[in-house]
């Protein structure tokens, strides 16, 4: 058996005088999707942080690819493992192309060929070369996302790491980010771990579901489980029935 | 109670190097005492829409319509102090974020209070009550001590709430809730949004529901009109989705993933010029 992709072992994470992630665990297999529902604050981003090495303050056991991670990490983790963020427009510069923001990478990572490199990505990410000198302001949300993941996926890595990716955006662009993250994972076996507060949205796009509920990881079920109402834990249960209560409502 | 909106022929241009561009093209609504529902993606020309009701458009905004009144006010040729006597207090807008609707440096219950004031005579002590008993209204645990905290002091749906009170405290005929629990997540957005149509119901209020979630918005709604492009494609009764027919409203629905109808694949809106005439 080859080892997983991601490995979270009993990782917790305080601020000041309170834990808000609370002994967590779970493995993500090498080109598998592991999607973590629940409600707001209930720590999602924290883990998700906690993983792409954005905050150290964490105890626990975390590995990439059987390789324990320290507090803090290595040019070459971030080669290996990028994150995408909910709203594109706080994590792109504003006063930058997207010529420049998808260079830096490749500058950082000492990768060359950057040119050839950046028309691929954002073919890749479906965007026409012109949108390549705009800045983030002339392009639309959903293409702002795909910017965002073009950059996260030009130093190639195996590893992404998605807060929220669609929670910003339109029902019609949320599909095409959807079906191009679906593709982009088929493409290049990418292994995913998405933070989402939609259970249809993390049920599309992941195998395995994690709900969290103040700092706690109460239930570890599979998509089809979720789907078919199998859950364990009542909370699940309750997330559910939010979910299907809209579904079938005009029905 | 509720006030009678009629709008006919809505048309909202804005300025260009090339000349006007009309963003609203010519939308008809009527709205008694029943909830509405707008969808449609951003863009689509919701939002501005259901703010020439209340005349509060961007100063660069011009704005036309064959008809436009609410109840007995032609609000195309009224004048700014008509217009106030109606936002706040016979109409109420709530909005996506509270951070820009509630003033930082008051209580949420001395804002409440204040917004009371304005349709009720009464004292200042009578007034924070009212605020504390709607604080109460919108489900709040303890309305006392949350009349004394500040906006910075509420969490996301605390402070959906607040705002929510403050525009229920003149009793307004009408109430306009723009993306109102867009920024909440599935469980507070599903009590917020109960909360609405429940006090909507009792108080036979009239409501414009907008959101780009069109499952959610038959969800809460009687009728839904669906815009794209400045125009309403579509409109029908929330009951009746399941059976919409312009294919702009069906790509809406379908593009969606769904928890209990897996789709291998996503579709995506193939969108058709012919959308926009
Ligand atoms: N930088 C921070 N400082 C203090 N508290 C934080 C910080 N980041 C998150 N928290 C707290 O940690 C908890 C979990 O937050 P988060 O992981 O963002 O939740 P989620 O992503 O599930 O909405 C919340 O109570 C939040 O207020
Ligand atoms: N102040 C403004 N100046 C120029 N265009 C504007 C302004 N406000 C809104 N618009 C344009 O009007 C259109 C409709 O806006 P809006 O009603 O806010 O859409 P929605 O609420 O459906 O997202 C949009 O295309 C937007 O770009
Ligand atoms: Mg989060
Ligand atoms: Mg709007």
């Amino acid at each position: 058996m080859t080892e997983p992709m991601i490995e979270v072992e009993d990782l917790r994470v305080r601020f000041g005088t309170s834990e808000v992630v609370k002994g967590v665990s779970f493995a993500v297999p090498r080109g598998a999707s592991f999607g973590m529902v629940g409600e707001s604050g209930s720590g999602k981003s924290t883990i998700l942080r906690a993983l792409a090495g954005l905050n150290p303050n964490w105890s626990g056991r975390l590995r990439l690819a059987g390789m324990a991670l320290g507090p803090r990490r290595d040019r070459a983790f971030f080669r290996r493992c990028q994150m995408v963020f909910q709203d594109p427009y706080g994590s792109l510069h504003p006063r930058q192309t997207i010529d420049r923001q998808l260079s830096e990478p490749l500058l950082i990572h000492g990768i060359d060929g950057i040119d050839a490199r950046i028309l691929r990505a954002l073919a890749e990410v479906g965007l026409p070369d012109v949108v390549r000198f705009r800045y983030p302001h002339q392009l639309s949300g959903g293409q702002r996302q795909r910017v965002a993941i073009a950059r996260a996926l030009i130093a190639g890595p195996e590893v992404l790491l998605l807060d929220e990716p669609t929670s910003a955006l339109d029902v019609s662009v949320q599909a095409e980010v959807l079906n191009l993250l679906a593709d982009l994972q088929q493409s290049r076996g990418l292994t995913y771990v998405m933070v989402t507060h939609n259970l249809a949205v993390v049920s599309h796009l992941c195998e395995t579901v994690g709900v969290m509920q103040g700092g706690e990881m109460v239930e570890r079920l599979s998509a089809a489980d979720l789907r078919a109402g199998r859950t364990r834990h009542p909370h699940t249960a309750e997330l559910r029935a939010l979910s299907t209560e809209l579904e079938e409502a005009p029905a | 109670m509720s006030a009678r909106v009629e709008m006919r022929g809505l048309r909202v241009s804005f300025p260009s190097p090339r000349g006007p561009v009309e963003v609203v093209r010519g939308v008809s609504l009527d709205l008694g005492a029943e909830k509405l529902g707008i969808v449609g993606e951003s863009g689509s020309g919701k939002s501005l829409t259901a703010r020439a009701i209340l005349k509060l458009l961007p100063a660069a905004a011009h704005i036309r319509a064959e008809r436009l009144r609410f109840d007995d006010i032609d609000v195309l040729t009224a004048g700014e102090r008509q217009m106030r006597a109606i936002r706040g207090r016979r109409a109420g807008l709530i909005l996506q974020d509270p951070k820009y609707a509630l003033n930082p440096v008051m209580t949420a219950g001395a804002q409440i209070a204040e917004a009371w004031r304005a349709h009720h005579r009464g004292r200042r002590r009578q007034a924070m009550e009212a605020a504390v008993e709607l604080l109460a209204q919108v489900r709040i645990r303890d309305p006392a001590r949350v009349a004394g905290l500040y906006p910075h002091e509420l969490s996301g749906g605390m402070g959906q709430r607040v705002m929510i009170a403050m525009m229920l405290a003149p009793d307004p005929e009408l109430l306009i809730a723009d993306e109102p629990t867009s920024a909440l997540d599935a469980t507070v957005q599903a009590e917020i949004l109960r909360l609405i149509d429940d006090l909507v119901s009792r108080r036979g209020m009239g409501l414009i529901l907008i959101s780009h979630d069109l499952p959610l918005v038959s969800h809460f709604c009687d009728r839904v009109m669906v815009m794209y492009a400045g125009r309403v494609v579509e409109e029908l009764r929330a009951a009746d989705l399941a059976a919409a027919r312009h294919p702009y409203t069906r790509g809406l629905l379908d593009c969606m993933p769904s928890l209990l109808h897996p789709k291998p694949r996503l579709p995506v809106l193939a969108r058709d010029a012919a959308w926009n005439e």
